[in-house]
């Protein structure tokens, strides 16, 4: 599809996006409930905490980081991979090719479409932050905001593309759960989802840095809860950006490659 | 409008036998065998044609129209329609076809099936007047008024696949595959949807290639057929021509006003079937004339009809034939 035939149906698919993500809010509300392991960590940490400080986080550091975690996780997030899988062993990933729209901008429509009803669980988290830990809980500066916006939705493209990625493999594989459940895995070790990545040695901050998982999480955890200045936040987007770029060259490969051995199976 | 010479589609499928000894096997070593869907078929379609595929199940009929719409990559052979080679999924062509699949739907399952047709509209960047006259006419012609605004999941079988045949319709295709169209409709509802079909095509002049195994969809719509079986096309011309050539002898239909020996029947012909009031019998055509008056004058005749066979007996003794000369080229000759 032409980038203006795109540009041009993208608000109808976005408003249809939004209706199906309201019907489906009762299963959005349970995936919530999935998510609340910060909320957990969060509990964990500042009891740790309460004797002394952890590196620069004290109790307070620790409920802005994790409650600013639990409100980027709703956004920073995609199930490509596993729509992808089902899709196409049912063979129904037929009826979106055979439209002349490519399957991964409806995907990636679905995703942003939930935003709202996402948004509608993430503000009050923040709010509640700031009700707890005071304004330090949130960036000071309007450029530190610019950067959180642009860091959660390189967050959530990291997220997305690398699921796409993923979900490709199954073209080529049988399934490809077993490969997004490593790589879950690694996210809850390497992202910042667990614990601030910056408590961890040199050495493994390091690799982390040379990884994908802390550009979904972490990094737009760190610039909502302003922990870097303007120099340290522009090289951690620039980073994350980059990775955004390296992963949709590998998922538009992955996907261009494996619709090629489609079998289109089931009626 | 299509063009097809020598298509081929092999699938290369793992295969092991059941159990656990062979589940371990399989670890190390796999074994795989190719599975020839289509093994070179050609033919050609005129714009504005409705075709028939037909073909038993495995035949590779569902294969071919996944072929012509762009869903697969051929192995082999060259395909185009109206210009495009459909592989290539250019826009251009995908605005052009549309293919239904009776036992796959796109209309969204937890929304009312409006939602669908204006995501249809924006995606195919229908305009808006068109899309207006569009839905209006097929909402008046398939009677789905009252259903566009229920959610798609409460919605009957049949009401659905009129409201999937609405929204493959909106960007007005010029070539439509309908794989099992009438799949699991009641007999009426069948009887609908093939009129609207049959009306779409000669509105439209759109080119139409319908696999069913529902025969009588295929007599209501397809003056040509072209039949696939293990992958090769074996007959390509009218369904007039094909009953001929199957089942040359015609069928004469007797309602009787009282009940009749099975003798004073087998003289006129072979009895089909014989129940009290009715009897059917298979005659050679050039004999129907002789064979009507000899049972007008010899039984108690109401009502006489003469019938081609059943087109399903004609496909299972075709499908039979085949059969039996692939058995015969595979067999060993024994000195």
């Amino acid at each position: 599809m032409s980038a203006r035939t795109t540009l041009r149906a993208f608000p109808t698919l976005l408003r249809v996006g939004f209706a199906e993500a309201v019907a489906y809010r009762a299963e959005m509300l349970i995936w919530v409930l999935s998510t609340t392991m910060p909320l957990v960590n969060m509990v964990l940490w500042m009891a740790v905490s309460r004797e002394a400080p952890v590196g620069r986080f004290g109790e307070a550091d620790f409920i802005s980081y994790f409650l600013a975690t639990f409100a980027v996780r709703q956004l920073a997030t995609s199930w490509a991979a596993w729509l992808i899988n089902w899709e196409v062993k049912q063979g129904t990933l037929a009826m979106r090719l055979l439209r002349p729209i490519s399957p991964l901008w409806a995907y990636a429509v679905e995703s942003i479409a939930a935003f709202p009803m996402r948004l509608m669980v993430g503000v009050p988290v923040m709010l509640l932050s700031v009700a707890l830990v005071g304004q330090k809980a949130v960036p000071q500066h309007a450029w530190q905001w610019g950067f959180v916006v642009l860091s959660v939705i390189g967050g959530w493209a990291v997220a997305f593309l690398a699921n796409v990625a993923i979900g490709a493999l199954c073209f080529f594989l049988e399934s490809s759960q077993k490969v997004l459940e490593v790589w879950l895995v690694l996210f809850f070790v390497c992202s910042g989802y667990m614990y601030p990545v910056e408590l961890l040695p040199p050495t493994l901050r390091t690799i982390i840095d040379w990884l994908p998982f802390r550009y979904q999480i972490g990094v737009p955890v760190e610039m909502l809860t302003g922990a870097h200045g303007w120099e340290a936040s522009l090289r951690l987007l620039a980073a994350q950006w980059a990775w955004v770029a390296v992963l949709g060259v590998v998922a538009a490969v992955a996907w261009k490659q494996g619709v090629r051995r489609f079998a289109a199976f089931g009626g | 409008m299509i063009s097809v010479r020598g298509l081929r589609k092999h699938y290369k499928v793992h295969k092991r036998p059941p159990g656990l000894k062979a589940a371990l096997r399989s670890l190390i070593h796999r074994s795989y065998t190719t599975v020839k869907a289509v093994d070179g078929i050609s033919f050609d379609i005129r714009p504005g044609e409705r075709v028939g595929f037909l073909g038993p199940n495995g035949a590779g009929k569902t294969t071919t129209l996944k072929v012509l719409s762009g869903l697969l990559y051929p192995s082999d052979g060259e395909v185009t329609v109206d210009g495009h080679v459909p592989q290539k999924r250019e826009e251009a062509f995908l605005k052009k076809i549309m293919l239904v699949m009776g036992q796959k739907q796109q209309l969204l399952w937890d929304l009312p099936p409006a939602e669908t047709f204006e995501l249809n509209r924006a995606i195919y960047d229908v305009p808006q007047a068109q899309y207006k006259k569009t839905m209006s006419d097929l909402i008046e012609l398939l009677e789905i008024g009252d259903l566009i605004g229920k959610p798609t999941r409460q919605l009957s079988l049949g009401e659905r696949m009129k409201c999937e045949l609405a929204a493959a319709l909106i960007h007005q295709p010029r070539v439509l595959f309908l794989d099992e169209p009438t799949i699991g409709l009641d007999v009426a509802m069948q009887a609908t949807m093939r009129t609207f079909i049959k009306e779409y095509n000669e509105k439209y002049g759109a080119t139409l290639i319908l696999t069913s195994h529902y025969m009588d969809d295929v007599a209501a719509l397809c003056p040509r057929v072209i039949v696939i079986d293990k992958g090769l096309l074996s007959y390509d011309g009218g369904l007039d021509a094909l009953v001929q050539r199957v089942r040359p002898e015609k069928r004469v239909v007797l309602r009787l006003s009282e009940e009749v020996d099975a003798g004073r029947l087998s003289p006129l012909g072979r009895v089909v079937t014989h129940e009290p009031g009715t009897a059917v019998l298979q005659v050679q055509q050039e004999a129907v004339n002789a064979t009507i008056t000899r049972a007008l004058s010899t039984l108690p005749v109401m009502d006489l009809t003469v019938e081609n066979a059943p087109l399903e007996e004609v496909m299972s003794e075709l499908f039979a034939e085949s059969k039996a000369r692939r058995t015969a080229v595979s067999e060993p000759v024994s000195a």
